[in-house]
C-alpha cells in the first residue's frame, strides 16, 4: 500500500487497535524530517531489510521529494538547475512503499501514548521514531528585518532551501535590482555572493567575524581567502556587525543596510547567512533533552528514549553539533543498524570533520585544528598571497591533527586519508603540501571541468567517472573496470585515482589489488617471484594453477607473467606461446587494421648503404604503404598483413629490433665525436655497444636509452629511461627515469663514471633492479621516484645491499639467453602462427601513401 | 527442429590440431569470419571473429577460461556466449565442437532457424 500525501484528504488515519488488526504486524516506523538526514537513515534502514521490518511514513516540511541542500549554491549560480539536484523523486518513496507527508509539519510527538501529530491534523502512532529535522538560518537580531506584520521584509532571503534559492533567483533577475549585501561571511555566504554575482548582482559581504570563514580557517588563511574573492568583484567588510535593514520610506523595498562603525550600503535586497540554528522546537515542545541541539548516545537515541533516535544538524551527540554532510552519513549508518537490529555493536564516536569545497570559486579544504594550540605542535605554513594560495598544517606526535588549504587542492585527498586514519607522515613535511619529482599535475582535480576528458585514450569524462563512484563504486580499479579509464596507455592513471578519491570525498577503500603485480594472482611482485622460486614454477600456466584463487587463468594477467617468468627464469622458462600477447607471439606491433609494423634492428641509429637498399627492395616488393622514420632513430615497415612476416624478414635478413614488446627498445645516439666538432666522447659507438648488449631484454615496460656525446644532448638523453651523457674530461654522466612521452620527466643522475665499460655496467644492473622491482606496467619515470633516486643509487653504484654481483649475473643470463626472434620465420613455434586472422578482409586497409 | 535440416548449417573446418591450446584462429566459412579458440582444457569456443569496437582481430586475442580480450584496446568478450564485459556491443557465438576424427565442426546460422 502506498500513499504519497500532500494533502491531508488524501491518507486515511491509522488508529491504535491497527496494532492488533494484522498477525505479527510489521511495526511503524514514523521519520520527521526528509532533509538530507532523514532520507539517508531511511536509505540505509531500507538496505538492511528495513523495508520487511517496518511500514515507513515520513514527514518533509518542504511540499518535495528529498534533494541535495549541498547543491543549492549550484542552483543560484545557474550551474544546475533544481531538478539536478533532487535525490529521490516521489517514486522512490512509492517504489519502497513509503507514505510521505509533504509539506507537512509535525507540532508534537507524544512519547508516552507514541504518537505523533501533524500541523493537517493527522495523528499518526509509531514504534520507533526518528527526528531528523534539521536546522534553520539563524537570523540574527537588528532592526528593520520584519515588516509590522510580523514576516521577513520583502528583499530579505535566508539560504536555506529550494524555495529560498527560486525566490532569491527571481529577485535577483527583476531588471532594475543590481545590488546586494550578504550577511555572513562563512561558507554559504560566500557562495551566495557567488551565485548572485552571475545574475549580474553586484555584491557586499559583511562579515562580523575579523576575517571570512574565521570557523574554518586562521587569521592568514582569511586574508589570503579575502583577496581571492575580492578579486572577483565582491567586496568584503569583515569585523562589521548589520545593525539595520534599511527600506524605502513608505513601501516594503530594502534600500539598504547599516553598519556599527561604518557608511551604509546601499542594496536592493539583503541574504542573511550568518549560520544555522538546530530545529529543536519540536523536541522542545514535547519534553525531549535539549541543550544546544537534540541529546542523543552513541547509538543515535535521543537520551533516556528507548523508540526515539535522531540524526543530522539537529542532534547534539558528546558536545558536539554537526553543520556538514559528511557527519550525517556516518550517523544514518549507525541509527540504521540499531534501528533495525542489523548490529546492536555498532556505535558513533563523533566525526572528524573535514571540508572541502569550492568556495566563490576558490578551492578550500579544512581539516582539524586550524592552527597550533599546544607548544610542543609543529606548523607548517606556506603562503603565496599573489596566486591566492595558503597551506597551513598542524602536527602533533607525528599525526597531523589540522589542515588548511586554499587556492590548491592538489594534496587534499592525500591529506585527508592522513587526518582520518592518523598515518604516520613523511620526515620531509614539504612533502605534506607538495609533490616534489612527482609528474606535475596542470590542474587540481576539484577544478576540473566535468565534461573534461580524463582518459584520452577511451575518452572517460570526469563526470562519468565520478557518477560510477557515486554508483557505489570506490575502488580506483572498480571505477576503472568500469568506465575504462586507465585501461588505454595507462598515462592517466594517477588522475584517475585523484578523481576517483575526489569523488569518493576520502572514502576509498584500499583496493588490495592495487599491489598485485598482475590482477589474477593475489600477491605483490617480490611475493610473487618468491613463490615462484620456491615451488618451482616454471610455466604461465603452472603460476596460475598453483598461485590463482580457484586455479584459474586470468587473460589479464597472462602477458605480465609470462615477462616476470622469462625475466627470473631466462632459458629455463617454458615459454608457452598463448600467454604472450600478440606482439610478442608474432614480434610485431599490431596496428588499427590487424596489420603490423617491422622495425628491423638498426643499432645506435646508425645505418648503411646496404641496409637501405634493402629495406627499399623490401617495401617495393611488399607493396609497404608507409615507411616511417621512428623516434628511436630507425624505419618501420608499416601495413604488413601478418602472413607476410616471415618473407618480410627473411627479405630484410636484419635482426629485430622490438618495436613491439614490454621490453628493451633502442638507444639513440647522435653522431658522436667523430664527425661532430663539439663531441666529448664516442657516443655512438657507446649506444651501438649498449644496444648489442641489452637487445630484446624483456621489462615490466619498455625501455628507451640514449648515448650523447656532449652536453647539448642531441639525443636527448634527459629524457630517457636510461640516457647517457658524455661531458668534458672524458667522463660519462647516466640518467635514470627520464621520459619524455605521456610523462615529461628530467632523468636523475645515477652516477658519473669514466669508463664506458662502467657505463654498460651501471646501465645493466639499474635495469636488472628495475625488472626485479617495478610493478608491471611501470615506467622508470614511475619506478625511480616510487623507489628514490638515492636509494637506487646506494644498491646499483655503492652495492649497500650486496647484491650488485647477483644483479650482474642475473642480468648476463638474460644477455646469454638472447634468440633473434625473426629467427623463428623459417621453423613457426605453433601451427598457424602467422595465419590471417581476418580471413576475408583485404589487408592493409591504412591508406597507402 | 529437425536435425537434418540444422545439420545443413554444420562446417567440418578441418583438424583441430591447427589451433595451439590457448589460442585462436580465424576462419572464412560460408562469407562470415568466425574466431575459434582451443581453450587449455581442450574444449573449443567460437566466437564472430571482428571486434565490434574498432574492427580488431578477435583471433589474435589473449584468452583464458572464460573471456577473450581484444588485441586493440583491450575490450573482453566472454567465450560462452560473445557478451561483452567491458561494455562493448556483442560478438555473436556459434556452436563448435570436434568430431570423433578430430576435425572441428562449426554450426553456422541461427539455431533452429533453416537456411
Amino acid at each position: 500500500m502506498t500513499t504519497v500525501a500532500d494533502k491531508p484528504q488524501d491518507t486515511h488515519q491509522r488508529k491504535p487497535q491497527s496494532r492488533q488488526g494484522k498477525p505479527a504486524a510489521r511495526r511503524r516506523l514514523v521519520v520527521i524530517g526528509n532533509g538530507m538526514a532523514g532520507a539517508r537513515a531511511v536509505e540505509e534502514i531500507l538496505a538492511r531489510g528495513g523495508a520487511e521490518q517496518f511500514t515507513i511514513t515520513m514527514f518533509g516540511d518542504e511540499p518535495y521529494g528529498n534533494y541535495n541542500r549541498i547543491m543549492l549554491s549550484h542552483v543560484l549560480s545557474g550551474e544546475e538547475s533544481d531538478s539536478d539536484i533532487f535525490l529521490n523523486s516521489l517514486h522512490w518513496y512509492q517504489d519502497n512503499n513509503i507514505t510521505l507527508h509533504a509539506g507537512v509539519r509535525v507540532e508534537r510527538i507524544d512519547r508516552f501514548t507514541k504518537y505523533v501529530f501533524a500541523n493537517n491534523g493527522h495523528v499518526v502512532p509509531y514504534d520507533v521514531l526518528i527526528i531528523a529535522t534539521g536546522s534553520q538560518s539563524f537570523m540574527p537580531p537588528m532592526d528593520g528585518l520584519y515588516t509590522p506584520s510580523g514576516s521577513v521584509k520583502p528583499g530579505v532571503f535566508t539560504f536555506r532551501t529550494i524555495d529560498d534559492t527560486r525566490n532569491m533567483v527571481q529577485h535577483a533577475q527583476y531588471e532594475h535590482h543590481h545590488r546586494a549585501v550578504v550577511i555572513g561571511g562563512g561558507l554559504l555566504g560566500l557562495e551566495a555572493a557567488r551565485g548572485l554575482q552571475s545574475h549580474g548582482i553586484d555584491v557586499d559581504v559583511v562579515h562580523s567575524g575579523g576575517h571570512l570563514m574565521n570557523a574554518q580557517m586562521g587569521p592568514e588563511g582569511g586574508a589570503i581567502l579575502r583577496r581571492s574573492v575580492e578579486a572577483l568583484g565582491i567586496r568584503v567588510h569583515t569585523g562589521s556587525r548589520t545593525t539595520a535593514v534599511l527600506g524605502t520610506v513608505g513601501t516594503d523595498k530594502v534600500s539598504g543596510v547599516r553598519l556599527r562603525d561604518q557608511p551604509d550600503i546601499d542594496c536592493d535586497m539583503v541574504v542573511v547567512a550568518a549560520g544555522i540554528r538546530p530545529n529543536v522546537d519540536l523536541a522542545v515542545l514535547s519534553g525531549l533533552p535539549v541543550e544546544r541541539a537534540i541529546v542523543v548516545d552513541d547509538q543515535l537515541r535521543v537520551l533516556d528514549e528507548d523508540d526515539i533516535y535522531a540524526v543530522g544538524e539537529c542532534v547534539q551527540h558528546r558536545g558536539e553539533v554537526y553543520g556538514l554532510v559528511a557527519p550525517l552519513w556516518e550517523q544514518a549508518v549507525v541509527l540504521a543498524d540499531h534501528v533495525t537490529g542489523a548490529d546492536t555493536s555498532s556505535a558513533y564516536l563523533g566525526s572528524r570533520t573535514a571540508t572541502k569545497l569550492k568556495v566563490a570559486g576558490v578551492e578550500v579544504a579544512s581539516m582539524g585544528l586550524r592552527g597550533p594550540e599546544r607548544e610542543t605542535d609543529e606548523h607548517i605554513v606556506f603562503s603565496e598571497p599573489s596566486r591566492g594560495v595558503f597551506k597551513s598544517i598542524v602536527i602533533r606526535d607525528n599525526k597531523m591533527v589540522g589542515a588548511t588549504l586554499l587556492g590548491d587542492s592538489r594534496k587534499v585527498a592525500y591529506l585527508t586519508q592522513a587526518f582520518d586514519k592518523g598515518l604516520p607522515l613523511p620526515e620531509e613535511r614539504i612533502s605534506l603540501m607538495f609533490d616534489l619529482g612527482a609528474p606535475a599535475e596542470d590542474e587540481s582535480v576539484a577544478e576540473l571541468d566535468d565534461d573534461a576528458q580524463v582518459c584520452n585514450c577511451n575518452g572517460v569524462s570526469k563526470k562519468s567517472l565520478v557518477a560510477v563512484v557515486k554508483g557505489g563504486c570506490n575502488t580506483v580499479a572498480g571505477a576503472m573496470d568500469a568506465t575504462r579509464a586507465g585501461k588505454g596507455c595507462g598515462s592517466c592513471k594517477l588522475l584517475v585515482k585523484q578523481v576517483v578519491e575526489w569523488a569518493a570525498d576520502g572514502a576509498v577503500e584500499e583496493d588490495p589489488a592495487a599491489s598485485y603485480y598482475v590482477p589474477g594472482i593475489p600477491l605483490d611482485k617480490p611475493s610473487l617471484m618468491a613463490a615462484i622460486r620456491k615451488q618451482g614454477l616454471r610455466s604461465v600456466s603452472a603460476v596460475f594453477a598453483a598461485l590463482a584463487p580457484d586455479s584459474g587463468e586470468g587473460a589479464k594477467s597472462k602477458m605480465g607473467l609470462a615477462s616476470l617468468m622469462k625475466m627470473m627464469l631466462a632459458d629455463q622458462y617454458i615459454d608457452e606461446r598463448d600467454a604472450r600477447f600478440i606482439n610478442d607471439r608474432v614480434h610485431a606491433n599490431i596496428q588499427r587494421d590487424g596489420t603490423f609494423s617491422v622495425v628491423p634492428q638498426m643499432k645506435g641509429g646508425v645505418t648503411s648503404v646496404q641496409q637501405l637498399r634493402r629495406i627499399a627492395d623490401v617495401a617495393e616488393k611488399h607493396n609497404i604503404p608507409m615507411i616511417k622514420l621512428t623516434g628511436g632513430q630507425r624505419i618501420d615497415l608499416l601495413g604488413v598483413p601478418k602472413e607476410d612476416l616471415p618473407q618480410v624478414w627473411a627479405d630484410l635478413d636484419m635482426p629485430s629490433g622490438y618495436a613491439y614488446g614490454k621490453s628493451f627498445r633502442t638507444v639513440k645516439t647522435c653522431v658522436g665525436k667523430d664527425f661532430c666538432r663539439y663531441g666529448t666522447g664516442d657516443s655512438t659507438k657507446l649506444g651501438i655497444e649498449i644496444e648489442s648488449r641489452f637487445q630484446g631484454i624483456e621489462s615490466p615496460a619498455k625501455l628507451k636509452l640514449a648515448v650523447s656525446g656532449c652536453p647539448r644532448n642531441c639525443a636527448e638523453s634527459l629524457v630517457k629511461d636510461v640516457g647517457v651523457v658524455a661531458v668534458e674530461g672524458g667522463r660519462w654522466e647516466v640518467y635514470v627515469g627520464g621520459a619524455a612521452g605521456a610523462h615529461i620527466r628530467k632523468g636523475d643522475l645515477l652516477a658519473t663514471v669514466d669508463d664506458p665499460e662502467d657505463v654498460k655496467l651501471l646501465t645493466g644492473r639499474f635495469m636488472q633492479y628495475y625488472r626485479q622491482n617495478a610493478n608491471w606496467l611501470e615506467r622508470t619515470y614511475a619506478f625511480v621516484p616510487r623507489v628514490g633516486i638515492e636509494h637506487i643509487r646506494a644498491v646499483v653504484v655503492d652495492d649497500a645491499e650486496g647484491i650488485a654481483a647477483e644483479l650482474d649475473a642475473a642480468m648476463q643470463a638474460s644477455v646469454d639467453s638472447y634468440v633473434d626472434p625473426w629467427s623463428e620465420r623459417d621453423d613457426p613455434l605453433t601451427p598457424g602462427q602467422f595465419r590471417a586472422s581476418l580471413p576475408l578482409t583485404v589487408l592493409p586497409q591504412v591508406p597507402v601513401r | 527442429m529437425s536435425t537434418r535440416q540444422v545439420s545443413a548449417g554444420l562446417h567440418n573446418l578441418g583438424p583441430v590440431d591447427q589451433i595451439p591450446f590457448g589460442e585462436g584462429r580465424a576462419f572464412g566459412v560460408d562469407g562470415e569470419q568466425v574466431a575459434v579458440f582451443r581453450l587449455r582444457d581442450g574444449t573449443l569456443r567460437a566466437l564472430s571473429a571482428v571486434c565490434p569496437h574498432r574492427g580488431g582481430p578477435i583471433a589474435d586475442g589473449t584468452i583464458d577460461q572464460r573471456v577473450v580480450m581484444c588485441p586493440l584496446h583491450q575490450n573482453a568478450f566472454e567465450l560462452d556466449t560473445g557478451c561483452s564485459t567491458t561494455g562493448a556491443e556483442p560478438l555473436r557465438s556459434y556452436e563448435v565442437h570436434t568430431d570423433a576424427e578430430q576435425n572441428i565442426v562449426l554450426r553456422t546460422g541461427r539455431s533452429g532457424v533453416i537456411n
